[in-house]
């Protein structure tokens, strides 16, 4: 597979490194959230069969963390983006 | 016996003769023979036994599709299993065996189960060998494994190199016959990058099979014109002995390009096949099409090949593969063979032409094809001495490459065939017979038009003269005849039988179908049989063929040697070694390294006299407690933590608490994943205001930084922290001991007493008269220790120098064994406590997990599951008889319970010897461990037969009030 870094352009899938789900961005507050919640959020993942969006880390590269979208059952790559810039679009911080 | 079939023409060199044997029988050819084509020009149409009936076989094919002449090439190292003789090229001295039959290739006792082919029909292990269930295991199997099969592998190393590689181009065209020679010469013309790849040593395809014109010269030779004008062009790479085995995601190719395979050894610094990754946005299926045989009796014999073949063996190799020879089609194209045939004065027996009723009902000869009985259109029958043979049953467009994306070819009743379906690989076009397309001009057209459309040229060449023949076929699949056996796919001896059987059971879909059977599944992944068998099931079943269906293709296209997929990847190139800093001190003296990851770290050093390795570790531990031993912990991990939100950033990685801590102090860390489970350990220095030095296990550096990264990318996006990994930038050694301050007070500039530089302590510094360094005061042995961290270049050096210049405290090198006896004596968690399950309360370290702030896997380690009271605790073990043997992994049982899993209490996690106690001693987690100290259990291993009344102790061993360290 080849990965359109936003920064580096057309990467070979072997630098990379696969982490899952995009929606761990998700990540609830530890000082709030409780125990259920954390558990559904770590654990309870969609499984589609087409477009998926999916945390990618560029190891041999420039170690930016990547939100790739990847059709699964194709494997066409229609977005990549930065997941910096993803989790700042939902509002994460500091 | 001297070449005596060799005939007239042909693209061989007849002025060199090339020495070769086949069962140690010595054979002549000359280069430009298969050995395949040179022992048929031999008179040798018997090359193998089949796979299961062992039925005596010859070539069916001239190709890489061949299911049955496969033989063992070479010897020794080099020995290759399933050689398809029909692309192996011939070279001076090669040498082949026949396999799969024994005592030899004429006489072979495992024949007998042909007679016996009733019990081995499809499905038969399923069936025959059910019961006893016992027998399976040591009887059925071995004798199922040793009667059936193909080559033997050699136990002996490959010495040859394989090795990968990457290529870039603008189009990528598969198969050089008149397709892709004019697709490739189409967008070499335009100054495309063009890569032409084809899996025969002569491009050309099937022009050099043929006796047809092309622009008014022979096929062959316009093929060979253009060939060298593309050689000609800077911007064409022409890859001849290259398969495209794949097509990958997003444009990605496979290749397995074979360098050597034709020679008899690689020439100096040249691999013997390369795998090549090929990008293309843009390529090319050129494959051309497969020709496929009728089943009918006995159509397995040698002598019995495809009809394009037979020319093929004819017209590219001036070979003749009998006396008299018969031809056997459904279609025009099996009446070329005839006519070529012919015109080398080869004597044509017997044209039989199903589409006017005449047909091949049987044959007979027991190595070899003596005769063919046949059936005219008034059912009249007689028979007919041949030695050779030629079916046709109409050509299979390769579609195999463009199915490689789950693509499902589609019928073609036109020419009885499946061609391309639809979505197959982006940017792959398919062109000439592939595409279904059979006339040498339609290849032209095709080939020509699709590097057009490909590349977005504008203009066309004009294309040289061709032939365009329509197809003229009358599908026929199978000769219903008597009750003999009809093959379908010969290299895993599938019949019409089967199909029938099949059939009866339900296993009707063709993927039940090929699974029951075993159809296609052999090493030629049925390239010839297929499509036979599923239309032969379509005719069982009274449905359509397109009803019916085909399976699809995975890569490789044909088989790969397991050599070019390791490439370099082997031995002790395996992977990179990283050698630490002190490997070549350490080599000098003779010390025993072991492999931690990719590092290669000194395991023991061994002094004059060790002679076993428990006296090294032995001497190395009671020499670093008794005075000053040092270890290189380079391996650690370290990375550099920068920002204003750095203390608040480590709050959040690390289960305990880090912003509080002093600047120039140190705190040891502890890393839970997000699960609540320990994901690492390690000590964190505090060098500035914003400056931290984080040390991580050996093993899980890159996990850690990786983590990091993402806790700062994905996590928090705009917490101010830098980070980079110096786990290369410093050399640092642990010097341990009672007397470690004082050998480090000999290269250390600064004043590091107790007092100036206490436990905990973290500073820069500098050795040996302003080198810069860095010093922290931390212990994994339990000792006064310290860490002391100079630039990688330096390492060498400094150890050196500490050694020499404290030789009057007589410091000793200690290695990864002596660390782990000394870390285990005084209760540290290491690999086998950090083992992926068990959490901080597990270890004993519940209260490091603060709740004042949110952090990585704080709230998970609350799960009711993970905190139970009677959870795993971390214990120490001790023998009770101070003899008693201990191993990690034993398991603890109360005394008088039974070993089994029911009354498992826990396991033992670390063991080593100490030196110090005099005994075995052990780390383990047992079920409410901190309650049970003092309690005496057993640790039963029943692999090792051990069984060991042991007393359950406090993990810390060794100096449990720290005394030591602060001293």
């Amino acid at each position: 597979m080849i990965i359109h870094h936003p920064i580096l352009g057309p990467r070979d899938a072997q630098e990379f490194v696969y982490l899952g789900d995009a929606a761990l961005i998700d990540r609830p507050d530890g000082m709030t959230a409780g125990v259920e919640v954390f558990h559904d959020w770590l654990y309870n993942r969609d499984n589609p069969a087409g477009e998926h969006r999916e945390l990618w880390y560029h190891e041999q590269g420039d170690r930016s963390w990547l939100v790739v979208t990847r059709n699964t059952v194709t494997h066409e790559i229609t977005r990549v983006e930065l997941a910096r810039d993803v989790a700042r679009s939902k509002g994460r911080s500091k | 016996m001297t070449q005596s079939n060799r005939i007239s023409g042909g693209q061989i060199d007849r002025t060199k003769t090339l020495r070769f044997t086949f069962d140690g029988i010595p054979y002549q050819g000359h280069p430009g023979d298969t050995l395949a084509s040179a022992l048929l020009a031999n008179g040798v149409r018997l090359m193998g036994r089949s796979f299961k009936y062992h039925r005596p076989r010859g070539p069916m094919t001239a190709g890489s599709e061949e299911p049955n002449a496969l033989v063992e090439l070479r010897s020794g190292g080099r020995q290759e299993p399933n050689t398809r003789a029909t692309v192996a090229e011939l070279f001076d001295g090669l040498s082949a065996n026949s396999q799969n039959r024994w005592p030899s290739l004429r006489f072979d006792a495992m024949g007998i189960n042909d007679r016996l082919s009733t019990f081995f029909a499809a499905g038969f292990y399923y069936k025959t060998f059910m019961w006893p269930k016992a027998f399976w295991e040591k009887l059925y199997e071995p004798i199922i494994r040793r009667a059936a099969g193909l080559g033997s592998v050699s136990r002996e190393e490959d010495p040859d190199d394989y090795d990968k590689g990457f290529l870039h181009c603008d189009l990528l065209v598969i198969g050089a016959g008149p397709t892709g020679l004019m697709a490739a010469l189409t967008a070499g013309r335009a100054g495309k990058r063009v890569i032409l790849a084809d899996e025969d040593f002569r491009m050309g395809g099937r022009l050099n099979a043929e006796t047809l014109a092309v622009g008014g010269t022979h096929g062959a030779d316009w093929a060979a014109g253009v060939v060298a004008e593309l050689a000609s062009l800077p911007n064409v790479r022409l890859m001849p002995r290259t398969t495209v085995i794949g097509a990958f995601d997003h444009g990605i190719y496979g290749a397995v390009e074979r360098v050597s395979d034709h020679l008899a050894l690689p020439a100096a610094g040249k691999p013997r096949q390369v795998l090549w990754r090929i990008y293309s946005h843009r390529a090319i299926l050129a494959g051309g099409a497969t020709e496929r045989p009728i089943a009918f009796e006995n159509n397995d014999r040698p002598g019995i090949m495809l009809a394009g073949a037979l020319r093929a063996y004819a017209n590219r190799w001036g070979v003749k593969v009998g006396q008299r020879v018969a031809v056997f089609t459904n279609n025009d194209d099996g009446l070329r063979t005839a006519e070529d045939l012919k015109a080398k004065g080869v004597e044509v027996v017997a044209v039989l032409d199903s589409r006017q009723g005449d047909e091949v009902i049987d044959t007979s000869g027991r190595l070899g094809l003596k005769s063919i009985i046949v059936r005219d259109a008034k059912g009249r029958t007689r028979e007919i001495a041949v030695e050779a043979l030629g079916v046709s049953g109409g050509w299979n467009p390769n579609v195999n490459v463009h199915s490689h994306h789950r693509s499902r070819p589609v019928y073609d009743p036109t020419i009885a065939a499946f061609v391309p379906g639809a979505e197959g690989p982006p940017g792959l076009m398919v062109a000439g017979a592939a595409a279904g397309v059979l006339s040498t001009h339609g290849a032209l057209r095709t080939g020509r038009d699709a590097a057009v459309e490909a590349l977005g040229l504008t203009g066309a060449a004009d294309l040289p003269e061709a032939e365009d023949a329509p197809v003229r076929i009358k599908a026929l699949w199978h000769v219903a005849h008597g009750k003999g056996r009809a093959w379908i796919d010969q290299q895993n001896d599938v019949t019409v039988k089967d199909v029938k059987l099949a059939k009866q059971e339900n296993f009707t879909s063709v993927e039940h179908l090929k699974r029951y059977t075993t159809l296609g599944m052999a090493t030629d992944q049925g390239k010839t049989g297929n499509v036979l068998g599923l239309a032969i099931m379509a005719e069982l079943t009274g449905r359509s063929i397109p009803d019916t269906g085909t399976t699809i293709y995975r890569p490789p296209y044909t088989p790969v040697a397991m050599g070019a997929l390791a490439g370099r990847s082997r031995g002790t190139e395996f992977k990179p070694f990283r050698l630490t800093p002190s490997h070549h001190w350490a080599k000098e003296q003779g010390a025993v390294f072991v492999e931690v990851g990719m590092w290669l770290r000194t395991q023991w050093v061994p002094k004059a006299g060790e002679t076993e390795w428990r006296q090294s570790v032995d001497r190395e531990v009671l020499a670093t407690r008794r005075s000053v031993g040092i270890c290189d912990v380079t391996t650690l991990g370290k990375i550099d933590i920068q920002g204003t939100d750095a203390g608040a950033f480590l709050d959040r990685v690390y289960a305990n608490t880090f912003s509080t801590l002093a600047v120039g102090k140190c705190r040891y860390g502890l890393m839970l994943r997000e699960d609540g489970i320990v994901f690492d350990d390690g000590t964190t220095a505090r060098m500035g205001e914003h400056e931290y030095v984080m040390t991580t296990t050996t093993a899980n550096a890159v996990p850690v930084f990786r983590h990091l990264e993402y806790c700062r990318q994905v996590l928090w996006p705009d917490m101010d922290v830098q980070l980079i990994s110096t786990t290369e930038a410093w050399a640092q050694f642990s010097v341990a001991g009672p007397n470690a301050r004082k050998v480090l007070e000999k290269v250390v500039d600064q004043d590091i007493s107790d007092a100036a530089f206490p436990y905990m302590g973290a500073r820069n510094i500098t050795v040996c008269g302003g080198l810069r360094a860095r010093l922290f005061r931390i212990s994994f042995s339990g000792e006064l220790a310290y860490e002391i961290a100079v630039p990688t270049r330096y390492g060498d050096a400094l150890l050196r120098e500490m050694l020499a210049r404290g030789a009057e405290y007589d410091p000793i090198v200690y290695g990864t064994e002596a660390l782990g006896v000394m870390r285990i004596e005084k209760g540290h968690v290491a690999g086998g406590e950090l083992n992926g399950q068990s959490t901080a309360l597990n270890m004993g370290l519940g209260k490091m997990v603060s709740k004042k702030k949110d952090s990585i896997g704080m709230v998970l380690s609350q799960r009711e599951g993970l905190v139970e009271a009677e959870g795993y605790r971390l214990v120490g073990v001790k023998p009770v008889d101070p003899k008693g043997k201990l191993s990690a992994g034993s398991h603890f049982l109360e005394k008088g319970a039974a070993a089994v899993a029911a009354n498992d209490g826990g396991w033992l996690t670390s063991k080593v010897y100490s030196p110090h106690i005099g005994c075995d001693i052990a780390l383990g987690y047992l079920k409410a461990g901190d309650q049970k100290i003092g309690r005496r259990m057993r640790a039963v291993n029943l692999l090792s037969g051990q069984d060991t009344e042991v007393e359950i102790v406090s993990p810390h061993f060794f100096d449990p009030e720290g005394e030591r360290l602060r001293g």
